[in-house]
């Protein structure tokens, strides 16, 4: 008996062709429409996005304005030293007639610091610096007489600039691969806990779903990315930070493609880790080890960004390439090829961390109740 | 029709299931018992593949079953779940679309099954906003969908309150009738008992008995007669070849070691007076269930 005529003579409504069962790519998509579906409703996703571009905003704009901040300080001066302090230029004058006057605008904080006529007669520089609590170095080092320079290896971005960029790869790294981490692992546990995965497993085969899953995931991260990226691209045009833009541009193109194979990576491990636990409160611990590995790179660009040797290692280390690598390519301390053979190695480790992924995955789905054993869990 | 031959599982050194064979025909209501941890639940996850056996083989209509043949199955787990933040149509729309239906059609049989099952004002409620007996009714749905061609359905009426044990049954009675194999679980004896044409036992991993419910009613009755007369039916101990296990007034209860014996019953009580019954004792399905499982 035919499909059609069984369900004309029960009467129920049907379709008037099943279509071929759908491929493995429309059911993967199917999954990821569903999860890009569900986090777009969500309003702690939508505020947590506000905050984060917010935030990048808010970034670029503050660094537009302190970079703009040319004010000089404000340094009292008496008699003689006039001359001395005009020639340096790095200063607000303030003329006083004695020293005393001097020394009462220092007191009440008026300016920073007072320069009066040596008294010595032996000095080096005919002036005295005349300060509160303690020596003025900035004023002190305005007036000092510097050798010549000459640089071997001229660093092309300073140390603090790099110090900064770090931290926002890291920090944007860090919050996109926790959030969606957590959202990937929470999902996962959900299916599992409400037990709607024997339905699916029935249905649809495990490495379809989690490939859905984490696809869908990662179009979001990715889209977030994407969004802070351009967000301070833009930003930094409009606030007229071109040169700093140009000295960026290529680092955050390296990081938004990064981040697109490692947050894959990640994705796969918060879901194959979570997928072996019952209850959502079991979530937090058992992928604390994903998120730890998630926290590496934050940690290690924020106090060892200014040690090449470090940089260097941690830009090939799968986790931490994402952030690493773009901060040598913002440096210039990095070779042509040198991100294309960390990229090599992390979409590399991403086919094994996924295979390894989806069997701990497909093992773990349908055993409820007390967490599965790792080994359990990778048991062919 | 759904063939299930020489089924076995292991999960370690436990053995869950060995060799299973049973056979879900087409039209058929086909009750699936047994005591709990018996493997009910293990056979019929191998059946939708989300278990692989160790052992043995599904058939749909004489071939092997495959993955793509499972998206024409109707499943409803013993663990019920559906999505508690998704809105109860939309949730069924995207299960119909993984079993392969057209967004149209998928529409148009969430609509009208949702219809037929009550639940027509609560297409846009979540899931969870649901009472218990209405995610119950969404649960059905689920299974039902994308227009199965086959019903496995793991203690379908578990939890649920007459009025819906009603409706269920009258939705999957439907189904069998249109020519579809439905296979179902339950620890209610006398639903099993008013529902199934078709009737497994499964102890201990293997099956003790498989057969229409006619035929194991059949099986299991044994040579007991009851008689109600309107005398006393004292009468009855002296008569050859009978055993009178239990009487009271003109009620009696005896075993015949013949039939000609117990027809002589008959005869000599119609001699006597009025007889209001004569019947051969047939066991209940809770009877047949004690005497096959142990």
């Amino acid at each position: 008996m035919s499909v059609t005529e069984k369900a004309s003579t029960r009467g129920t409504p049907t379709s008037p062709q099943r279509s071929t069962a759908p491929s493995v790519a429309q059911s993967v998509w199917l999954v990821a429409t569903r999860e890009i579906l569900v986090r777009l409703r969500s309003k702690a996703f939508l505020i947590s996005t506000g905050i984060l571009l917010l935030i990048s905003v808010g970034a670029v704009v503050a660094g537009g304005i302190a970079s703009q901040d040319t004010s000089l300080d404000t340094v009292a001066v008496v008699g003689s030293a006039e001359a001395v302090v005009e020639s340096t230029g790095a200063f607000e004058i303030m003329a006083v007639d004695t020293v005393a006057d001097a020394e009462a605008l220092v007191r009440d904080g008026t300016v920073k610091a007072a320069i009066v006529p040596s008294d010595s007669a032996d000095a080096v520089l005919p002036v005295t610096v005349i300060a509160l609590d303690s020596a003025p170095l900035d004023v002190t080092g305005a007036l000092s007489v510097s050798p010549e320079v000459q640089l071997l290896d001229p660093a092309e971005q300073g140390g603090g600039i790099a110090y900064l960029v770090a931290l926002a790869f890291g920090i944007v790294f860090l919050m996109s691969a926790t959030t969606f981490g957590g959202t990937i692992a929470q999902s996962v546990v959900e299916e599992k806990q409400t037990r709607i995965v024997e339905i699916l497993m029935s249905t649809i085969s495990v490495r379809a779903l989690l490939a859905g899953k984490v696809l869908g995931n990662s179009i979001m991260a990715f889209g977030q990315i994407v969004a802070i990226g351009l967000l301070a691209a833009g930003g930094m045009a409009v606030t007229g930070q071109r040169v700093l833009l140009a000295d960026v541009g290529p680092a955050i193109g390296w990081f938004v493609v990064f981040f697109a194979f490692g947050f894959v990576l990640l994705a796969a491990l918060y879901a194959a880790t979570a997928s072996m636990v019952s209850r959502q409160e079991d979530v937090g611990s058992v992928t604390s080890p994903v998120l730890f590995l998630t926290m590496i790179p934050y940690f290690l660009v924020v106090f060892f960004n200014d040690n090449p040797l470090v940089v260097a290692i941690m830009s090939y280390v799968p986790f931490s390439a994402p952030v690493s690598m773009p901060l040598r390519i913002f440096l210039g301390t990095a070779e042509w090829w040198e991100p294309l053979l960390a990229l090599v190695v992390l979409v590399a480790s991403t086919v094994v961390v996924i295979l390894l992924g989806s069997r701990i995955y497909s093992n773990s789905l349908l055993r409820m109740g007390a967490r599965v054993s790792l080994r359990d869990a990778l048991k062919r | 029709m759904l063939d299930i031959r020489g089924v076995s599982k292991s999960y370690g050194a436990r053995q869950v299931l060995s060799d299973v064979n049973f056979t879900v025909a087409d039209g058929r209501m086909t009750g699936f018992v047994g005591a709990n941890g018996a493997g009910k639940t293990t056979t019929m996850r191998i059946i939708l593949g989300v278990l692989a056996p160790d052992e043995g083989t599904v058939f749909i209509d004489g071939t092997a079953v495959t993955a793509s043949d499972r998206r024409r199955f109707g499943y409803m787990p013993e663990e019920r779940g559906l999505y508690p933040k998704m809105k109860v149509a939309e949730q069924l729309v995207y299960l119909a679309r993984l079993h392969g239906l057209s967004p149209a059609s998928a529409q148009r049989n969430t609509t009208s099954l949702l219809e037929q099952l009550g639940l027509g004002e609560r297409r846009d409620d979540l899931v969870e906003a649901l009472s218990l007996g209405n995610q119950q009714r969404a649960q059905i749905a689920a299974a039902l969908v994308h227009d199965p061609e086959f019903l496995v359905l793991d203690e379908p009426f578990s939890g649920l309150d007459p009025i819906a044990v009603e409706t269920v049954m009258t939705v999957l009675a439907g189904y069998a009738a249109g020519g579809t194999p439905v296979l179902f679980s339950s620890h209610q004896l006398d639903i099993v008992e008013r529902l199934c044409d078709d009737l497994v036992i499964i102890g201990d991993g293997s099956i003790r008995a498989a057969g229409s419910r006619e035929q194991l009613r059949e099986d299991h009755t044994s040579a007991r007669f009851e008689i109600q007369t309107l005398g006393d039916a004292g009468w009855m101990r002296d008569l050859p070849g009978i055993d009178v296990v239990d009487f009271d007034g003109g009620w009696a209860v005896f075993e015949a070691e013949t039939d000609a014996a117990s027809q002589h019953v008959l005869s000599e009580a119609v001699s006597r007076g009025p007889v209001t019954a004569f019947t051969r004792q047939r066991p209940s399905l809770a009877s047949i269930f004690k005497e096959v499982v142990q």
